[in-house]
């Protein structure tokens, strides 16, 4: 390593430190570089701990990620063989968020290793999916504006029923020499609510998850703020991937990153895993949340009713769409499907692109809660 | 109080530690690190953690270390720069010009600013110290207005131009992680992620804390809580919990409930939800009597 002239040989080890975070996609500054080498002089430092606590304190790795931070500390500061690396929630659902790109290169390998993670039902494979012409373009432009909306606590100008705005007022009156013009007006604003798809890639959904990884695309792109997560027997959060504006690419990569396609479900505890992510369950919060699964849940249902009952009490609106519904004998009649029909607002169809773009679009209009319209039909 | 007592009472981190005890809040030794680092280096302090950890009563104790008054601003999902920063009190203004009448009058005087938290502590930075709690409940727009403040610690009025604060004042920020900070705001701060304390160091909290606790009782209700905090609960109790239900089933005993009963019938004040009760209820009694035990 090339050494700045007016750099000290004992501050060198913490630049090195800095610059092997970095290597392994810590997000680090050059200013908490500084910060971090001022601190460790301000400490004296009189021990390794202090080394560490003032690392901790101003290179601030996220908390998730915590335990890789101790470890390459180990590995750098006390020549530990090798960081080994392992994954920090003991939680039997996995949940994984692609922040960035380094990052899911370093998870997978870390799942390759560790053997007892991996389940006896999951069986981990990637796909890809071509691209073919459907009508999801005006399914992008029209999402926006046809979300629910709700009032922000921000106001904006308004020219007719509003409450008056003070302070553009009183500029007003000071410009116009004391004279009051026209009061102006200020409302609050509408905002649209967010938008929430949790996919369902186990084997039984097969034929449907491609189409609604498309669909999902377009919503990240149309909607102001949605998120995307997949599960199966894991948990996995794909948003970013679609960011990527070109469909192509942004599928190929989400693809990469769901390690469960096509295999079991274990629809109750991922849910439930989703919830108990803070970060997550906030998203939840007040949103459209469209759930994309045939909720073909073997053995116990009493995690995915649970689960289902705290969505129904944050979502805005809760829906199921289910490719089973495409076909005109189906009935809610499984047992985890009756159990889970009273906190539904909607069950609907999912079996193609066309139904499911009509239901999102249709999210702002008010509709009999599910369990109305299945006791009429049967 | 100059910024060279702040450091003379800043001393190092032990000394930090021990003017908390004395303001009754017990830091371990990386919150204790942590606070010494945001004010020798003049950076702000970011405290995450769970809520119910105590993120806000350190921000408290910091104020009292340093002798300081505490100036709070709560978030909220659009809180603005009126809520914040400053606003203009327009009915004295309106009223000052009705009666100033021919008069020239200045309505950009000091006495129609209603100074917010963020400007109050720009203007006596040696005498306040700012909490921002709960900056995760803000949107992405105000986090960019704090940015600004936070880097330059200075605000534009446009009708009187820039306040600067005459020295770097004292900052505390606080998140529940409900959802991420931008990476810029991160890495202007001091962090510091508080967990959980161990049951030997809630013990002492709860000791310190609490009214007339016995220690018997503190142990037994810490050992209990780190218990339950082990199971997936939708809000797991904190320490301010922990706290609460020490102090009810204390005065439940005094009122004449033997101990098992005490802490059973007190659970109210630990646990706040529904689901979590009727999921603990079963293993309530086994989990009491081991940490009586």
């Amino acid at each position: 390593m090339r050494r700045p002239e007016n750099l000290r040989p004992a501050a060198v080890p913490f630049l090195g430190f800095a610059r092997l975070l970095r290597h392994h996609a810590f997000p680090i500054a050059p200013e908490q570089t500084t910060s971090f080498m001022r601190a460790v002089t301000l400490l004296g430092p009189r021990s390794m701990n202090d080394i560490r606590e003032a690392a901790l304190a101003t290179l601030a790795p996220s908390p998730d990620r915590r335990g890789e931070f101790e470890a390459h500390f180990r590995s750098y500061f006390y020549g530990d063989a090798k960081p080994s690396i392992e994954g920090e929630e003991d939680d039997e659902t996995r949940v994984k968020d692609d922040r960035s790109a380094r990052e899911e290169e370093r998870q997978t390998i870390r799942q390759e290793k560790g053997g007892e993670l991996s389940s006896a039902l999951e069986q981990l494979s990637s796909r890809d999916f071509q691209r073919d012409a459907d009508g999801l373009g005006p399914f992008r432009r029209k999402l926006a504006s046809s979300l629910p909306a709700r009032r922000s606590f921000r106001t904006a100008r308004t020219r007719s029923r509003g409450t008056l705005d003070l302070r553009r007022s009183l500029s007003e009156i000071v410009s116009a020499d004391g004279d009051i013009p026209v009061p102006q007006l200020r409302r609050r604003q509408a905002v649209s609510r967010k938008l929430l798809l949790l996919i369902d890639v186990s084997g039984s959904m097969k034929l449907h998850t491609a189409d609604y990884l498309k669909l999902a695309h377009a919503a990240v792109q149309g909607a102001d703020r949605a998120e995307v997560f997949t599960f199966g027997t894991r948990l996995t959060r794909i948003t970013s991937a679609l960011r990527i504006r070109d469909r192509e690419q942004a599928l190929a990569r989400a693809a990469a990153l769901v390690d469960d396609w096509d295999g079991g479900t274990r629809m109750g505890p991922t849910l439930l895993a989703f919830l108990s992510v803070p970060r997550f369950s906030a998203f939840a919060r007040g949103a459209c949340v469209v759930i994309l699964s045939d909720a073909l849940e073997r053995g116990d249902h009493t995690d995915l009713e649970t689960a289902m009952r705290r969505f129904s009490a944050r979502a805005f609106r809760l829906s199921l769409a289910t490719p089973l519904a495409g076909d005109a004998r189906f009935r809610p009649a499984t047992v985890a499907l009756r159990a889970i029909l009273p906190v539904l607002d909607d069950l609907v169809d999912g079996s193609s692109l066309g139904s499911l773009t009509d239901f999102v679009l249709s999210l702002a209009r008010p509709a009999p809660a599910a369990e109305t319209i299945w006791k009429r039909v049967s | 109080m100059t910024s060279t007592d702040a450091a003379e009472l800043a001393a190092s981190p032990e000394a930090i530690a021990a003017h908390l005890a004395a303001s009754r809040y017990l830091a371990d030794d990386s919150l204790a690190t942590a606070i010494f680092l945001a004010i020798r280096l003049g950076k702000p302090l970011l405290l995450e953690g769970a809520p119910g950890v105590g993120k806000t009563e350190a921000a408290k104790a910091v104020a009292e270390l340093l002798g300081r008054e505490l100036v709070r601003l709560q978030c909220y999902e659009g809180i603005d720069a009126g809520h914040a920063l400053y606003e203009w009190n327009y009915q004295r203004q309106l009223l000052a010009i009705r009666h100033a009448g021919e008069h020239e009058i200045d309505i950009y005087d000091d006495r129609f600013l209603i100074a917010r938290p963020l400007l109050q502590v720009l203007r006596a930075p040696v005498e306040r110290v700012l909490l921002v709690d709960e900056i995760d409940r803000s949107d992405h727009e105000f986090e960019a207005l704090l940015l600004e403040f936070l880097s330059d610690f200075q605000i534009s009025i446009p009708e009187r131009g820039t306040i600067r604060a005459a020295t770097q004042p004292i900052v505390i920020l606080t998140s529940n992680r409900t959802r991420e900070l931008a990476e810029a705001l991160r890495r202007r701060c001091v962090y510091h992620w508080i967990g959980y304390p161990d049951a030997l160091r809630e013990a002492e909290i709860i000791m310190l804390r609490s009214g007339d606790v016995a220690e018997a009782t503190a142990r037994a209700v810490a050992n209990a809580v780190q218990e339950i905090r082990a199971r997936p609960l939708a809000k797991p109790p904190g320490i301010a919990e922990a706290v609460e239900w020490a102090n009810a089933a204390t005065i439940l005993e005094k009122g004449g409930s033997p101990w098992p009963e005490a802490f059973r019938r007190a659970i109210g004040v630990l646990i706040k939800d529904e689901e979590d009760l009727s999921a603990i209820a079963p293993e309530l009694d086994r989990i009491v009597e081991e940490a009586l035990a």
